[in-house]
């Protein structure tokens, strides 16, 4: 942390889609940084001394919750853990995520396509028995080591950079998205899930699918909490292409 | 005017709203979950450390049960809890983190054999028993006596908050995101549901319901620094307040944790400690051990949080440009276990400190954390006051917490609420039709729309940031961690300024759909009145409990003490709320009240606490054969579904 100051310039993204007549454009401001800053704090600096219309997304400001995804020169990345002291000339340029709907600003509606995402993909424990479960008893047991492997792929945050840095995605609007595969691959792998591999198949069988995936990896060079993509997105491929 | 009609109404998408939501919708009720943000964005996202629940699987809580888990609940509370709600709690929460485990959750589970930890500074090797492998494990947190968190790596809350909401998802349960309840909807002492905002047109709806559940969380964010998300701004507590009805209880119980990184307040978890992290003062010296020789580190979270800060005191924190400062280490741990069980902590470290927290000490302070007090509700989660309104998870006050809760029992209780409280909402629901007139209705929501017009006319008038500021300063310096008869009267009068300049706020940017000036407007002279709560019951209480410590009055003071500070506000344009007192009947309790253990015992004891003693060995002595269950029930019957009655089995004691 150096303790000189230095102002920096933000160019950020502004569009009001519930305001008439607003269009978007890129507007400047500039912050005194202070030590230890991040995006998240000159964010809000700019809100409450510049411009209180200013619309972006937190909760957590720890880079738990996956809320601030936004792209900051040019990288899909979790706005709150980047530090300014990171941008070595002070200019930082915020764009909304894209691949999502459009709130305002530097804010995206991630939640409604992840809840479409989770629908899709029928995000839950598949068995029958799972609400009969007599939990009085002890809990059926699991090994350690896959309780382990399912929670790597249950941290994903549900940020949405790596549907942003998609090229697939771009192309084929209704591509799962490396977020779906791995939510898929995280059930495919739990002993609790009872599904088959053709009930998989049935959900990402295709071209929108796990082999419309071009490999480009966008994904995996993005994902603020290093999943892992390319191994798992050619699990679950070399797992379906046995079904056909 | 919009309405929307449902049977339960839940306020709040983390894990307790959730549950509620799932106890309903299983009933068969109709069932809408409104949040601020997307369910999974919750704060409960951000528990990292774990869940208490008494499995006994590890070795380390091998003969834990109920019980222990009771005792423990209550010391910690400084027996400010309600002990019947603790009781349920302890009951129920194996049978929640195991109805968890079947939903999906992915526990950490036991590995037979041995392995490594450190406990107390030393490597040790513990063994696993073969029969508990493949169990739910748990991990060492303050102020139990037994292992007893259990967890999943450090990401409980996240795995716990997607299990529960893609639950919620299967079932079907909408979730409108991106809404606000603003007020609540009442009549003749019965509540009916919320005016609602939507955050992104700004239309205001009426939701309208027979059973109304407020789970929005804690109110952590009316102070400056606090390991809360910015959404935890305690708006769910205000709503209920401003109805005049309806009570808050013990606001200014406010727990502040030991261990948030300086100077930007994340939290790193109690799990640091719990698998062997030591606190550390600027010579590189660890002094716990000279305050508390028996629980050092692992003392509860309000008495380590007070150490380190007298430690500071004395002039051995590392000063630094945001003042001083002690130190966390857990390099002692080692790589392999940081990188697995601590890695949301070592992110945290790498991305907002620059260090690596295998190779360095980790800054920390004590920093708020924790909201014990809230919506007072009856064991069943109803409000006593306003029929039809339930609360559950961090925004109650169910109060199994007292005046401090242990690590590890929030998220518990959040689920076991859950499930206890959605239980008698769909009873509710059952029992009770929608009686509200549309007048009604209509009244509440053109109140609502007229305070939102003013607010958008108004040429001059006060900025809402800078009134937030001035509130969560006051907080930081007058109610904080010691608190004194002379700096809480200066924050009652403070915020009382306060108060009458919120009522004057204007907004720069004019406009009604989505505009983040206008949501704090709206926000900030509601939270103001929360911090009056805290600020005037802590100045009222003149004894030391838990989380509350008073310099003027260190010590506990049963004899006039022993009682809930209930909080309304029924006159709007009052500039205090009222404060009445419900007292704790110490001839019901099953552990009557007695030291915690920590430092000198200066209690100041009730009469009534010898004579309860005296009852309970002679209750104990015509039962001989009593086993605990029998002894439980002749102690503390409690009130608790059906569902949840039954014995819970462990290994090796099967169901005993
Ligand atoms: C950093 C951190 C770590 C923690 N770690 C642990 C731990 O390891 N173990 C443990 O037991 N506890 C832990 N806790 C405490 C625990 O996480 C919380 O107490 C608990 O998760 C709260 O859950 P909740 O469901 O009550 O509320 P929250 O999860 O806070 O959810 C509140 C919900 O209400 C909604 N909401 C709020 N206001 C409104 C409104 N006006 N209108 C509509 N919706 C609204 C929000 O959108 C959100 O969905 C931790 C807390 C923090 C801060
Ligand atoms: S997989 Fe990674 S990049 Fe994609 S949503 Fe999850 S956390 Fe974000
Ligand atoms: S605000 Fe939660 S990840 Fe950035």
């Amino acid at each position: 942390m150096s303790d000189q100051e230095r102002v920096l310039k933000f160019q950020i993204f502004r569009y009001n889609p519930q305001k008439q007549g607003d269009k978007p454009r890129m507007v400047t401001y500039e912050v005194t940084e202070a030590p230890g800053m991040t995006i998240f704090i000159a964010l809000n600096d700019i809100r409450e001394q510049q411009d209180p219309s200013l619309q972006f997304d937190f909760v957590c400001r720890a880079g738990i919750c996956g809320s601030c995804a936004m792209v900051v020169n040019g990288q899909p990345t979790l706005a709150c853990r980047t530090m300014t002291s990171t941008f070595e000339d002070g200019e930082i340029k915020l764009l909304p995520l894209p691949g999502f709907e459009l709130i305002g600003d530097l804010s995206v509606n991630t939640g409604k396509f992840m809840r479409a995402m989770s629908e899709r993909v029928e995000s839950w424990i598949h068995d029958k028995n799972a609400d009969e479960v007599n939990f009085e008893k002890l809990e059926e047991r699991m090994d350690p080591d896959v309780a382990d492997e399912i929670y790597e792929l249950e941290r994903c945050v549900e940020c949405g950079a790596c549907v942003s840095a998609c090229a697939t995605k771009r192309m084929r609007p209704d591509f799962l998205s490396a977020v779906g595969f791995m939510r898929l691959a995280r059930f495919a792998m739990d002993p609790r899930d009872k599904r088959s591999d053709e009930e998989f198949y049935e959900i990402m069988g295709d071209d929108d699918g796990v082999f419309g995936c071009m490999t480009l990896l966008g994904c995996e060079d993005y994902c603020p909490k290093d999943l892992p993509h390319q191994t798992q997105i050619a699990y679950l491929r070399r797992k379906m292409a046995l079904i056909k | 005017m919009k309405i929307i009609y449902t049977d339960s109404l839940v306020i709040g998408g983390g894990l307790a709203g959730l549950r509620v939501a799932i106890a309903s919708m299983q009933r068969g009720y109709d069932t809408i979950v409104l949040s601020l943000v997307p369910a999974k964005r919750s704060h409960s996202a951000a528990a990292q450390g774990g869940m208490q629940a008494s499995l006994g699987a590890t070795i380390k809580g091998d003969g834990d049960d109920e019980e222990v888990h009771f005792g423990d609940t209550v010391r910690g509370s400084d027996w400010g809890c309600d002990q019947d709600v603790a009781r349920m709690f302890v009951n129920t929460s194996p049978k929640a983190i195991r109805q968890l485990s079947a939903w999906g959750v992915p526990w950490s589970r036991v590995r037979a054999g041995d392995r490594e930890v450190v406990i107390n500074g030393e490597k040790v090797t513990i063994t696993e028993k073969q029969e508990a492998h493949g169990l739910i494990t748990a991990r060492d947190f303050g102020g139990t006596k037994k292992w007893r968190t259990c967890y999943t790596s450090d990401g409980a809350g996240h795995t716990m908050l997607y299990t529960m909401d893609n639950k919620a998802i299967q079932m079907g349960i909408p979730v409108h995101e991106r809404k606000e309840a603003i007020a609540l909807i009442h009549e003749d002492g019965v509540c009916y549901g919320a005016i609602v905002r939507d955050l992104i047109t700004g239309e205001l709806i009426a939701y309208v319901a027979k059973a109304t559940t407020i789970a929005t969380g804690g109110y952590g964010r009316l102070y400056a620094i606090s390991t809360n998300a910015v959404i935890s701004e305690g708006i769910g507590n205000a709503i209920a307040l401003e109805t005049g009805i309806a009570t808050l209880g013990n606001m200014e119980a406010v727990q502040f944790h030991p261990t948030a990184i300086v100077p930007v307040g994340i939290l790193t978890t109690e799990g640091c400690r719990g698998d062997g992290g030591l606190l550390l003062d600027k010579d590189g010296y660890r002094f716990m051990p000279d305050y508390e020789p028996d629980k050092k580190e692992l003392a509860s979270r309000d008495v380590v949080s007070r150490r380190m800060t007298e430690h500071m005191r004395k002039g051995k924190g590392t000063p630094s440009r945001y003042g001083d400062h002690l130190w966390l280490d857990i390099t002692l741990l080692g790589r392999k276990h940081i990188e697995k069980n601590l890695r949301e902590v070592k992110e945290i470290c790498e991305y907002f400190l620059g260090i690596d927290p295998v190779e360095e000490y980790i800054p920390v302070r004590p920093t708020q954390h924790y909201s014990m007090g809230g919506i007072r509700t009856k064991p069943t989660g109803e409000s006593p006051t306003l029929k039809g309104l339930f609360s559950a998870g961090e925004a109650a006050c169910w109060d199994m917490h007292g005046f401090n809760r242990l690590g590890g029992n929030s998220v518990a209780e959040t689920v076991v609420a859950g499930m206890i409280v959605g239980e008698y909402v769909a009873d509710y629901c059952a029992e009770n039709a929608l009686n509200v007139s549309t007048s009604t209705i209509q009244d509440f929501m053109k109140r609502e729309e007229k305070k939102i017009t003013d607010l958008l006319v108004r040429d001059f008038g006060e900025n809402p940031f800078r009134l937030k500021a001035e509130m969560q300063k006051i907080m930081m310096d007058k109610v904080g961690i010691f608190r004194n008869g002379e700096d809480l009267e200066q924050a009652v009068e403070e915020l009382k300024v306060l108060n009458q300049r919120a009522k004057r706020i204007a907004l720069r940017n004019r406009i009604s759909s989505s505009n983040p000036e206008l949501v704090e407007a709206i926000r900030v002279p509601k939270m103001i009145k929360l911090a009056q709560c805290v600020a005037y019951g802590a100045m009222l209480r003149t004894e030391s409990r838990g989380a509350h410590a008073r310099e003027d009055y260190p010590e506990r003071n049963d004899r006039d003490w022993l009682k809930r500070t209930l909080t309304t506000w029924k006159d709007d344009s009052a500039d205090l709320p009222e404060l009445t007192y419900e007292d704790l009947n110490i001839m019901k309790m099953e552990l009557p009240p007695a030291s915690r253990g920590y430092g000198v015992d200066n209690t100041v004891h009730h009469p009534d606490t010898p004579k309860r003693e005296q009852e309970i060995e002679e209750i104990k002595k015509a039962n001989p054969g009593a086993d605990r269950f029998e002894l439980q029930q002749l102690l503390n019957p409690i009130p608790i579904p059906e569902k949840f009655k039954g014995k819970n089995e462990r290994i090796g004691r099967g169901f005993k």
